[in-house]
């Protein structure tokens, strides 16, 4: 049994799409022509507001997009998520993302995917990529239809530093021997929390916290 | 007016040593990307490198005949079979310092080996870059280094960088009698014929290393890159007496009863500096006028541009060294040859050692090719190389006081020496203590995967390599009593190696006297090139 783990966030970090794409997906795969077409439309009229609000505070940008989910049945999410891997994600992923989970894994890490994505929608990815656990967000399903809203707390920011927190506590690993690894400065709590973090593909604000604190960068793409 | 026989005794063409008298003109020192004029102590020993011997006439003629009368081992052509497997490694950009002027001597061995190859019907060939835990090569620096045609024939999937990483790519070949575990590239490794080429720069160079380290990984090197055969190593310079050397020995023995390994060696002369530098090769009381104004324009100019620029400008000045010789066959019979070349040129008799040594450390160390030399390097550069550039005998007495000319700044290169950066800042002010650094951190940094990454897929030393830099200038730091940084630009960096600064080399003088004793021995190295001290006591 492992006594450290690596913890990656995914979009941005280890794929290029982040949670607009797999929503959009959904949408454009959500049933009839009518459906799709309002879905798909509603989420491009609204990319303006999305970058707005994920200026503003990553965690309110998540909550409102999240809303975007209401009235999507579950098995229908489910059944989309595995064929999305396939037409999304898989061609998404860095080229040199598997080599460094792989490293992480020779050097006797746990393989832990921490992302503010849905769960359902990660599951595969993190089969794909051998993955030994998933903390994400949990959509709210009444009646196997998806009312729109997360499961609280939110998985974001400083919340993904104290699930990893949890984590380690509930499977008896060393923080300070854990590694984090990130591509924006929003995941500062999740990077400063274990005791070797790296920056991945940096946004500019976490190239300059990565060059301050001396952690290593990375560049996967 | 100073009689012949008193001009004998203080600048003797023949000698390679000069007394600093009154009249003596002001040294030109390296401090980093900087140049000194220094006025030193009259009495002040200055030990010059040897001037350059003259390069062989036709280098190509040089490589077929020693390809053709090798050293204990049959004619090269005559190990060739059709259909054949051959893996041709080389060393790396860490040699020679700076980089030589195109074509490289690497370039013309290639040349001659790869149309050898075609000839006797051998296409399977792969050239691999032997970097063991050094940084990958860059597209651009291989280009430079093996030539337009050659790169373009082989590259990339017949020409790269080892990986030392790569867990389907290394192969176990066993132990040695003494437990050292064998690991070595699994392309060269599973070759009928492993042809090596070596550019000799300092003797502990080429030999059994080549092979042993350059193509092994971690596992492989941990049994010799440690403290305590660093510290069980009279001479690193002398195979005989140097732990380091013997167990490069018994491992290269192993991998020879698996892969037949047929080495090319060359020696090089102490060329360094051609055209609008050569007066940089003289000494300053043979300076010209023109030499002068050369020197004030130089200093001008670099005292008016920030480092980084200074830095790439003189990285980009290559060396004209010249080939001295090369011998080929077997490992042991050929790098003996290459080292009498060596010694020939390198070294330099100098009777007794000093209380205090000067060395100017230039800009340039095997680590930093095109990149800064980092605290790190400046401890391996004056504690690890000039320190043990020796046969036994260090230059400076036990307990004596060791000089460096350098800024000393707080600078790492984040692309090249990741690693380093967390060495510095995290372990040094815990402890610089060699064996405690070992056993505590090594491993966790030889496995961090984001290391391990930047080291395979970027162009970063290997996590572990900072250790070795430390380890590396063990023997060192056991013996000096006292460093001090001449020069140095902050007081943090000379405190967390355990050093003093100064701002200046005069002050440092003093305050080295002031420790050793009014009546201390100097000793200045003109280094660079390679001054290779022998000492007679």
């Amino acid at each position: 049994m492992s006594s450290k783990a690596a913890f990656f966030d995914v979009d941005g970090t280890l794929v290029r799409t982040n949670i607009v794409h797999t929503y959009a997906y959904y949408a454009m795969n959500s049933g009839g022509l009518r459906r799709i077409a309002a879905r798909t439309l509603g989420v491009a009229a609204s990319v303006p507001l999305f970058g707005a609000l994920d200026l503003v505070d990553r965690k309110t940008f998540n909550e409102f997009f999240y809303r975007y989910y209401e009235g999507l049945s579950e098995d229908r999410l489910v059944t989309l998520a595995e064929d999305m891997l396939e037409d999304v994600l898989a061609p998404a992923l860095y080229p040199s993302a598997k080599d460094l989970i792989e490293e992480a894994r020779r050097s006797g890490c746990r393989i832990v995917l921490v992302t503010g994505a849905l769960d359902f929608t990660i599951l595969p990815l993190a089969r794909h990529l051998g993955a030994d656990d998933v903390i994400a967000n949990k959509m709210q399903f009444v009646g196997g239809v998806a009312t729109g809203r997360v499961v609280p707390p939110i998985i974001e920011g400083a919340n993904k530093a104290n699930a990893i927190r949890e984590y380690c506590v509930r499977n008896a690993l060393a923080l300070d021997r854990c590694h984090a690894y990130s591509d924006s400065a929003s995941d500062y709590a999740m990077l400063a929390i274990v005791g070797r973090p790296t920056a991945v593909n940096p946004d500019v604000r976490l190239r300059a916290l990565a060059r301050s604190y001396q952690w290593p960068i990375v560049d996967l793409r | 007016m100073r009689s012949i026989k008193t001009l004998r005794t203080l600048y003797d063409e023949e000698s390679q040593v000069v007394i600093t008298e009154k009249g003596s003109p002001p040294r030109v020192l390296f401090s980093g990307e900087d140049f000194l004029l220094e006025d030193l102590p009259v009495g002040t020993r200055v030990l010059f490198p040897r001037p350059p011997m003259e390069g062989v006439p036709n280098l190509k003629a040089a490589i077929r005949w020693a390809i053709n009368h090798p050293e204990g081992m049959e004619p090269l052509h005559a190990l060739l079979r059709p259909g054949m497997r051959v893996t041709v490694a080389m060393d790396d950009i860490s040699l020679p310092l700076p980089p030589m002027v195109t074509p490289d001597a690497r370039q013309v061995m290639l040349e001659i080996i790869l149309s050898l190859l075609a000839d006797s019907g051998v296409d399977d060939v792969h050239l691999i870059i032997a970097t063991c835990l050094h940084r990958r090569m860059t597209g651009d620096e291989m280009r430079r280094m093996v030539g337009g045609r050659i790169y373009d024939a082989f590259y990339p999937d017949r020409y790269y960088n080892h990986d030392a990483e790569d867990p389907d790519g290394m192969v176990q070949l066993g132990a040695t009698e003494v437990g050292e575990p064998v690991y070595l590239n699994r392309r060269a490794a599973e070759s009928d014929l492993l042809i090596y080429l070596n550019i000799n720069f300092v003797p502990m160079n080429g030999g059994p290393k080549s092979v042993a380290t350059g193509l092994t990984g971690y596992k492989g090197v941990q049994a010799h890159h440690n403290p305590k055969t660093i510290r069980d190593s009279e001479s690193y310079m002398e195979p005989s007496r140097s732990a380091l050397y013997g167990s490069n020995e018994r491992i290269n023995r192993v991998i020879e009863r698996h892969v037949k390994v047929f080495h090319v060696e060359a020696a090089l002369n102490n060329r360094m500096f051609d055209g609008p530098t050569d007066f940089l090769g003289k000494r300053e009381e043979d300076y010209t006028e023109t030499d002068r104004l050369k020197l004030a324009a130089m200093r001008f100019a670099l005292s008016k541009m920030p480092r980084v620029a200074k830095n790439r400008l003189l990285m980009k000045v290559p060396a004209p060294y010249e080939v001295i010789g090369v011998h080929a066959g077997a490992c042991e019979p050929t790098h003996e040859k290459i080292l009498e070349l060596c010694w020939k040129q390198y070294s330099v008799p100098v009777q007794g050692q000093s209380d205090i040594v000067v060395f100017p450390i230039p800009y340039v160390s095997p680590y930093n090719v095109n990149s800064l030399l980092n605290p790190l390097l400046l401890q391996v550069m004056g504690l690890g190389y000039f320190f043990n550039l020796n046969r036994g005998i260090p230059l400076v007495k036990k307990g004596g006081v060791l000089i460096l000319c350098h800024p000393a700044f707080d600078e790492f290169d984040p692309e090249q020496h990741p690693s380093y950066i967390e060495f510095f800042h995290r372990l040094l002010p815990e402890t610089r203590d060699a064996m405690r650094l070992s056993h505590k951190y090594e491993r966790e940094f030889a496995e961090n995967p984001s290391y391990v990454h930047l080291y395979r897929k970027g162009h970063a030393y290997h996590g572990v390599h900072p250790f070795y830099m430390w380890y590396w200038g063990e023997n060192g730091r056991q013996h000096v009593g006292k460093v001090i940084v001449a020069g140095a630009e902050n007081n943090h960096v000379p405190a967390l190696m355990g050093w003093e600064r100064t701002d200046t080399l005069t002050e440092a003088i003093e305050e080295a006297r002031g420790f050793m004793g009014r009546s201390a021995t100097v000793t200045v190295v003109k280094t660079a090139p390679v001054v290779q001290a022998d000492v007679r006591l």
